[in-house]
This record gives structure tokens, sequence and C-alpha cells, in this order.
């Protein structure tokens, strides 16, 4: 990998990731995740 | 200092304390934010959402097979951090670090099949965070957060425990599974007495993912390749039994910064920094 690349790989993804954040964001994911949060999760607690 | 960060942080991300005494979970907006540590999101203080739970939650509902959102996380804090999120940001790994320091006759730092036994977390990561949410799915077509449910430590420690004992309706519905995951759970914190992070090693999914950011992550060790004499000594004091000066850049490399402290030449640094042209002296990946 020349080193130019290996320089920017890492802003690349940050910069994907925001973008990704904000897509998965307009598209209403984060009423869901955001559902699952405030309820409390039967099966992370061992109940099911 | 370490400690003493992962403590601070895992205070202030669970500092909903009317949640313990009322055996309650925070509902406020700041649960739409992901936490980069697996800190479960029914623990009675969090006050973020565990990135595995919510990466579970959006792929096994039926609107969405991919979740944008939570993947765009992974790659924004893996890019960032690498798993500078193990070391310092991990209340599960804070709680594997203080147990390790119980003094133990024979604490085991490696062993024949080790290495192969750490890509357990990877096929954890496929098959209970990807598949099973996405294909083993109910009626309505929604698929169950697979390994918060059978596996996650974390939440049976942090959601579980505290949840359960202040809860006498929950307590009641308490079966086979809660039992399952008590056994996991106790089996991970005894091991972690005698082998340094067992869960983080072998099973964390979490931290598979961002061992793959590890060789590229922007926070990573810097190796001055003049200052260094070679003694090894970074490799012995590496608990995760990484060689820092050979793979700076390691994906079970979890930033806690042993080998830095015990270099008897200061070679080794942590941190942001430019990554250096080869031929420069210093070693980066």
């Amino acid at each position: 990998m020349s080193m130019r690349l290996e320089r920017f790989l890492p802003w690349l993804f940050v910069a994907a990731g925001i973008g990704c954040m904000a897509l998965g964001a307009l598209r209403g994911e984060v009423r869901i995740l955001f559902e699952k949060a405030v309820n409390i999760c039967l099966e992370c607690v061992g109940i099911g | 200092m370490r400690h003493a960060v992962q403590a601070l942080w895992a205070v202030c991300t669970n500092s909903y304390a009317v949640g313990f005494v009322e055996a309650k979970i925070y509902r406020g907006k700041l649960k739409n934010i992901c936490l980069p540590g697996l800190n479960c999101y029914s623990c009675p203080g969090a006050v973020g959402a565990c990135p595995i739970g919510a990466l579970q939650a959006v792929m096994g509902s039926w609107k969405f097979s991919v979740s944008l959102y939570v993947a765009g996380f992974f790659m924004l804090v893996g890019a960032v951090l690498g798993r500078f999120v193990c070391g310092f940001l991990c209340p599960f790994g804070l709680v594997q670090d203080l147990l390790h320091k119980i003094p133990f006759p024979k604490k085991i730092r490696t062993f024949r099949g080790d290495r192969a036994l750490r890509l357990l977390k990877y096929v954890i990561l496929l098959v209970f965070v990807i598949l099973l949410p996405l294909f083993a799915v109910d009626i309505i077509g929604q698929g169950a957060p697979a390994f918060c449910k059978y596996i996650c430590p974390s939440g049976t420690l942090l959601g579980g425990w505290p949840l359960v004992l202040g809860n006498k309706p929950l307590q009641d519905l308490v079966g086979w599974l809660f039992a399952w995951k008590n056994v996991i759970l106790i089996t991970l914190l005894l091991l972690s007495i005698v082998i340094y992070r067992p869960f983080c090693r072998y099973l964390c999914p979490l931290g598979g993912i961002y061992a793959a950011f590890n060789r590229m992550a922007l926070y990573r060790l810097h190796i001055d390749e003049a200052a260094c004499i070679h003694c090894g000594k970074c490799a012995k004091a590496c608990k995760m039994c990484v060689d820092p000066v050979k793979h700076p850049g390691h994906p079970e490399c979890i930033r806690c910064g042993d080998c830095a402290r015990v270099c008897p030449t200061q070679a080794i640094r942590m941190g942001f920094g430019r990554r250096e042209k080869r031929g420069e002296g210093t070693k980066v990946v």
C-alpha cells in the first residue's frame, strides 16, 4: 500500500463513517435504535 | 492513570444513579447516541446506547437489513481510535483489568491454541451479531439480538444483576436463559483472574470490529527505530502477547501503554501524530 494511501485511508473512513451515520439517521434508523435503548431489553438482561 | 480514565468514563456513561436505586433505565434523548465500548443500554445507569445492541436492533427490525448509522459509527470510531476503545473506554474491559490484579499462583499469559481461539470473536461477530438477527426472524420478520441474548456478559453484569435484584416482577421471570448467561459471566470473571482479558481476546465482537481498524487508526503506536535497542521488554510486558516493535498496528493491541511504560529508551510513544515517511527512523505500522 503506498504511503499516500496509508495516510489518507483513516480520513476516508472518517468521512465515510460520518456520511453513513447521516444517511442512516435520515432514513430513520436512529428511531429504531432509540426505541430499543429506552425499553428494558429482556434478552440483554437474560430474561429472554 | 489508565484505570482512572476507564473508571471516570464508566461512571460518566453510567451516571443515571436513579436507575440503580429504582431498578429502571434512563429514557432520555442521549440514548440516541452510541457509546464506543460494550456498555449495555439496559444497565440502569447507562445514558447511551450499546453499539453492538444497536446494530442487532436495526438489522433485526423488519424495516432494515443493514444499519448505515451503526456501521458509520464503527468506521468513525475505528478509524480515529482503533482498539484504544478497548483499553480505555470499555466498562467490561475495566472489570477484567481489575480482576486480573487479584494475586493468583499461576497466571497464564498464553497457551497452545491461544492464537487460534482469538479468531472465535470474528465467528461470534458473523454468526450472533449479523446472521442470526438477519435470518432467524419471527413471524413478523423481526430478529432477536442473538449476541445480547445468549452471550453478552456485560449485559448480564451491568443490566441483569442490578435490574433483577431490584425489580420483583423481573425476578419472577428469571429462568434457564438467566442461568446460562450467569454461567458465561462468572466463568469469564474467574478466568480474568488467571488470563488477561479473556472476553476481549476470544469473544468480544466489538473488539473484533475495532481490531480491523487498528492498523490504520489515527491513534496509534509510534516506534522510534533509532532509539529502540531491541531488548524485548515491551513484548514481555504486553499482556495481549503482542510484539509492539514488530507489529505496532497489531489487531490484538488494546493501546494500554504497558509497552511504552517499560521501554528503557522511550522508543515507544502512543498518540495521534503524523504518519512518518519510511526511512525517517520511526516505524508506525
